[in-house]
């Protein structure tokens, strides 16, 4: 029988909770790195049992550990990141230059074939490349390169690369996304980079066409359709069917269109995920209550998911990397939340139980389907 | 030999219990010990101080001999307790936060 691994990162250390296919039971390991903020847990395609992690704190700052056994046993591996050349500037909260300063990992993406190369979105907006297994880091130094990298702004969370798609038909392409700054693809393995921004509206940026700027929290693809893209703005629910070229906004019925995870159903293409929050200044559930909002159209017709979710007196928020998906059938959808829930539903969305209810605040959520 | 106590997290990053003892050539100072400490535990490059401008991360402090020594130059020798080993050269997490 399959197995499910749900890789949870947390302000507080890495968990790492299993159960077999039927998703009912679960055993949970950790806290692993216990004290440290774990941005994020991610296993290699090519090696289910290759997990890198971000591991961080205030005090001792970056550190990137790798575990070849599934997460039984850890290992640190390099945490240099080094911005490639004279670092430059980008644009401060008020406007002036700031220089680029590595704060954090805020993901880390596994290639697709090859265990031992890894992508870190990193915070002040960069992209690196590890060849090695996570031991050194170069920059993709084309993406800061990139004529606009003066201009680009952080967010209220800093200026974090947190998204990044690997287009799996083209080993070429690749999508990331930044917070305040838009939505970038290579089609040239990271060589050069360009903004994918265009048809996004942000109400604070006065030209209809900006290059830069947008918000974008997290973006989304299904494999088997990789120039369709699904994007949660900061407002806005987004969808793009040329790999980015144009975007569309396809909130339609959602109650609030504010949010920060989206993800797509393992076999329905068109099967969408979004956990609406109130607004960027309350950052909690509408009304209290927790609800999934599922798309079987691409966006558009949204329906509320609440069966087994607090449906009162709810006031967590559900981050950016902190949705994802097993590729069992039915399909397996699981997401954490700021007050320490993960929230599994074994049946594409219809009911839900927490399957942890009390660890920190929950800053990612990945799966892993096993043989 | 230089007596060295990590704080507790970085104990449990190089895998140590208790104090680290290491040789440093020379008449030791917070740069010397600190290149020795690295050597030894690679691991710990980038968690005391940066990697390449190697000033002490903000929210780590070194004491030895009940004194600050955080502000001190990284080339200021230690004091002469800490280089014949009496006494041990601290790295602390900063007391930071509300």
């Amino acid at each position: 029988m399959s197995k499910v691994r749900v890789l949870v990162g947390t302000r507080k250390g890495a968990f790492v909770l299993t159960s077999d296919g039927k998703r009912e039971r679960w055993d949970i390991s950790g806290p692993h790195f216990s004290g440290f903020e774990l941005y994020h847990v991610k296993g290699s395609p090519a090696d289910p049992n290759r997990l890198y992690a971000s591991q961080c704190s205030g005090w001792f700052g970056q550190l990137i550990q790798r575990s070849n056994d599934g997460g039984e046993t850890w290992e640190p591996v390099g945490n240099k990141f080094v911005y490639d050349g004279v670092p430059g500037t980008h644009q401060w909260y008020d406007g002036t230059p700031h220089p680029w300063e590595f704060k954090r990992v805020w993901h880390l993406e596994p290639s697709l074939t090859d265990p031992d190369t890894v992508y870190a979105g990193i915070e002040d907006a960069a992209i690196f490349r590890s060849t090695d297994g996570g031991q050194t880091w170069g920059e993709l130094p084309g993406l800061r390169g990139h004529g606009s990298g003066p201009r680009w702004q952080p967010g209220a969370g800093g200026m974090c690369l947190h998204t990044i798609l690997l287009d799996p038909s083209n080993p070429q392409r690749m999508y990331i996304a930044i917070s305040a700054a838009g939505a970038f693809r290579t089609d040239d393995d990271g060589k050069t980079w360009r903004p994918i921004n265009q048809g996004l509206k942000s109400q604070y940026i006065p030209d209809p066409n900006a290059e830069v700027g947008h918000c974008v929290h997290r973006i989304a693809m299904h494999r088997s359709r990789p120039n369709v893209l699904f994007m949660q703005k900061h407002w806005d629910v987004m969808r793009s069917d040329n790999a980015g070229e144009l975007w569309q906004e396809v909130s339609g019925n959602l109650p609030t269109d504010f949010g920060f995870v989206i993800d797509v159903h393992a076999h329905e293409p068109d099967t969408i995920y979004v956990v609406p929050i109130k607004s960027d200044e309350h950052h909690y559930p509408l009304d209290g209550k927790l609800r999934v909002y599922r798309s079987r159209t691409g966006g558009n017709e949204w329906e509320a998911l609440t069966k087994g979710l607090p449906q009162s007196d709810c006031y967590v928020n559900v981050l950016r990397d902190a949705m994802a998906v097993d590729s069992l059938d039915k399909c397996g959808v699981y997401f954490g939340t700021t007050g320490g829930q993960v929230y599994a539903s074994a049946d594409a969305g219809d009911n839900w139980t927490p399957i942890v209810r009390d660890l920190p605040g929950v800053l990612s959520v990945e799966v892993q389907t096993l043989p | 030999m230089i007596r060295v106590v990590l704080p507790a997290h970085l104990r449990t990053l190089a895998k140590v219990d208790g104090e680290v003892k290491l040789e440093v050539q020379g008449l030791p100072t917070q740069r010397s010990v600190l290149d020795a400490l690295e050597a030894c535990y690679p691991m710990l490059c980038g968690t005391l101080r940066d990697h390449v401008t190697k000033q002490r991360r903000p929210f780590v402090r070194f004491f030895a001999c009940e004194e600050d020594l955080s502000h001190e130059s990284p080339d200021a020798l230690l004091p002469d307790a800490v280089a014949n080993g009496t006494e041990p050269c601290l790295g602390v997490g900063a007391i930071a936060g509300g």
